[in-house]
């Protein structure tokens, strides 16, 4: 019988499956977060149970967190916010009392919890992942079964280790074609949640496939998996080639010697089989593609840069239109307006979604030698970890963006859901790198643009969007 | 976990699709480290026309009167009847846990988020699934008449009115068994202790490197 991948992950973790398709579902790796552990820990307690297995647990704080430097060198004592540093200090005291591992505010190895899962090895190919959180679609990248779970769930794995689940439907979407310079894996998957829709993924596992995926590199295909959530879909996936391989080389927690060996056998494995049966395939060349800007108020809601916003009117369907209308009213946008004359107040380069070194080198690029345009109000450059932001470091990175005028700051999610000191201001607008454009995600009142890094930087330079390309440095020399 | 066996109720509409988490309870309240609590927030940005803030209580704030959850005629609704894909966005269960709090015993739309529908089964919440065309006309009902009720029996699988609605969904099996009984699923689940273990000794055996112990400092 041929298999898609997501077959095999599940078939590899099935411990107990009933008649009507209800599985019991193993889970080799929980991320824990501040937010939505606390009650999940209480509850365990509450009924006097334990954490089957507490070294399959690793917790990180992320969401909460300030990402000044004055506040972070305290360590929790310095968490201004009262609610904030009682999450922080809560998932600390559990931890503790779990003997739950924890990589804590002032730890070499915090950061975004998907970002540190991969560049530590904590979560690698083949795994079962989950974690508390939507995003936990980025670990799929390089063929690890990850789903983010409510906090209910999380106290089952934590008592249970395993999580009760029904098999998805599988989903291939086929990219291919070739990418152009400076169109990146933020454009392709945002293009693509406006073509399938905010729910064209749902009750999928989706398997990002096609040349343009191999082409990529482990941090894009993290982008693109990282947003398959914003597509509907639990799952996101990419099969394991020669890059995911050497992505996990001498990572801390990769497997070394003869179980290497072992483990990079098992990995090869886990690809589709050829002609393996997909309920739902979807298509796209990405040849002729631009970069990409969110315009509403659901991450479907994108145009190419060339692009105008568009009239409501057009639509058939009356829930899209009625949808399209009180985005443009919270957008305070109107049909026809090009999306190059949208003028910005704020940047945010950060988050699961772009917060890698790829991203910040991506941004850099751009806005190397440039100053960001003064009628901005803040340009927020947050790495995604401590690595990522040592990484950048010795890159001298950070001395671009600072040279630019941008703040650069500690890890976190920071502006991507605003829990944190970082965010709009009522009415403002900004270009943001992170994954949703909610109303008020960033802040109450706020207009959330997404971008790539690319043309988030492009868009620091100019005040308002602007084709990144037009301001590269092999088109401006 | 609470029951759900049968409810009657006062139905309320929200009536966009797409209502993501994020609306159903803004981020600031997600600093509150208790399951309860949120009910006051729920919907906050629809609810009032002022920011919110956490613990500040619903006294003093201005209310925009033209969201429907404020008209005076659904103040004790407990079924909320919606559009399609909500729950969207973020798996906060924080936004199940507000509409609990709020008193929200069931939900009704064409199409639930899957994160989300798995929250509500966690929490006793009934989230329907019903034909576009369904909840159409359940709308078109609403709106004609206040203090529109009904009753959704999940034994029978039928929602009922007293102006002739009969409607049967379709749930799956297991969700239905484990609302009924309002199981607690951790003890549902430690009841297969033994395949669980089983499955870890074997996987010991093929994957080994899956237990190797996490060295290391931490914290």
């Amino acid at each position: 019988m041929k298999q898609t991948l997501y077959d095999k992950l599940w078939d590899h973790h099935l411990v107990k499956q009933w008649k009507d398709g209800t599985a019991l579902i193993y889970i080799d790796r929980h991320l824990l977060h501040e937010v939505t552990s606390p009650q999940a820990f209480a509850g365990l307690r509450e009924e006097n149970r334990l954490p089957r297995r507490p070294q399959a647990n690793v917790a990180t704080v992320d969401h909460a967190i300030p990402t000044t430097r004055s506040e972070r060198s305290a360590g929790i004592v310095g968490i201004g916010d009262d609610d904030a540093r009682l999450q922080v200090q809560t998932l600390d005291e559990y931890c503790h009392y779990f003997d739950i591992r924890q990589y804590g505010i002032q730890h070499a190895w915090q950061g975004i919890v998907h970002v540190i899962g991969p560049e530590l090895g904590l979560t690698l190919p083949g795994m079962t992942v989950v974690c508390g959180d939507s995003h936990t679609t980025t670990h799929g990248a390089f063929s690890s079964l990850a789903h983010g779970i409510g906090t209910s769930e999380v106290e089952h794995v934590l008592a249970t280790q395993c999580l009760v689940r029904k098999k998805m439907k599988n989903m291939q979407v086929v990219i291919t074609g070739q990418l152009p310079k400076h169109v990146s894996a933020k454009d392709v998957v945002l293009a693509l949640i406006s073509q399938i829709g905010n729910a064209g993924g749902q009750g999928h596992a989706i398997e990002f496939a096609g040349n343009v995926v191999s082409e990529l590199s482990i941090e894009g295909r993290m982008t693109l998996c990282n947003m398959a959530i914003e597509a509907g879909a639990r799952v996101g996936l990419v099969a394991v080639d020669d890059r995911t391989v050497d992505y996990f080389h001498n990572r801390p927690f990769a497997p070394s010697g003869e179980y290497w060996h072992r483990a990079e056998r098992y990995w090869r494995s886990l690809t589709s089989d050829t002609d393996a049966y997909f309920d739902k395939v979807y298509s796209m060349d990405v040849s002729e593609m631009e970069p990409q800007v969110s315009w509403g108020t659901s991450p479907d809601m994108v145009v190419p840069i060339s692009g105008k916003i568009p009239d409501p009117q057009a639509q058939s369907d009356a829930g899209v239109r009625s949808a399209m209308e009180q985005a443009l009213t919270y957008m305070d946008l109107v049909p026809g307006t090009s999306i190059s004359d949208i003028a910005l107040d704020r940047i945010f380069i950060g988050s699961c979604t772009n917060a890698r070194i790829e991203d910040l080198r991506a941004a850099a690029a751009i806005l190397k030698g440039k100053r960001i345009a003064k009628s901005l109000k803040q340009a927020l450059v947050v790495p995604g970890s401590q690595q990522v932001k040592r990484q950048a470091e010795k890159e001298a990175l950070d001395q671009i963006f600072i040279a630019a005028g941008m703040e650069w700051r500690e890890p976190g999610c920071s502006m991507c859901l605003a829990m944190n000191a970082d965010k709009l201001e009522n009415g403002e607008r900004c270009a943001s790198t992170s994954n949703r454009n909610f109303e008020g995600r960033q802040g109450y009142g706020g207009r959330t643009h997404l971008v790539s890094p690319a043309m988030a930087a492009a868009a620091a330079v100019a005040g308002h969007f602007v084709d990144c390309r037009f301001i590269a440095p092999e088109v401006a020399h | 976990m609470e029951k759900f066996v049968c409810h009657c109720g006062i139905v309320a509409p929200v009536d966009q699709v797409d209502v993501n988490t994020d609306v159903i309870i803004p981020k600031q309240f997600l600093k509150s480290i208790y399951r309860t609590g949120y009910g006051e927030n729920l919907f906050d940005s629809l609810r009032y026309l002022d920011e919110g803030v956490l613990g500040q209580g619903a006294k003093n704030r201005a209310i925009n009167k033209e969201f429907p959850l404020n008209f005076p005629r659904y103040a004790d609704a407990s079924i909320l009847l919606t559009q399609r894909n909500f729950g969207c966005g973020s798996s906060r269960e924080h936004a199940v846990w507000a509409l609990r709090d709020y008193g929200f015993r069931a939900l009704i739309a064409p199409r639930f988020a899957d994160i989300f529908a798995s929250n509500c089964v966690k929490n006793g919440v009934l989230a329907v699934e019903l034909p576009e065309t369904t909840v159409k006309k359940l709308f078109e009902a609403l709106y004609r008449q206040p203090n529109y009720q009904l009753t959704i029996d999940l034994q029978t699988c039928r929602i009922t009115s007293d102006d002739g609605i009969n409607i049967v969904f379709t749930m799956d099996p297991s969700i239905r068994e484990r609302l009924l009984h309002g199981w607690d699923d951790i003890a549902v689940t430690l009841q297969e202790a033994d395949a669980i273990h089983q499955f870890e000794l074997q996987q010991q055996k093929k994957y080994p490197w899956l237990w190797s112990p996490l060295k290391g400092q931490s914290r």
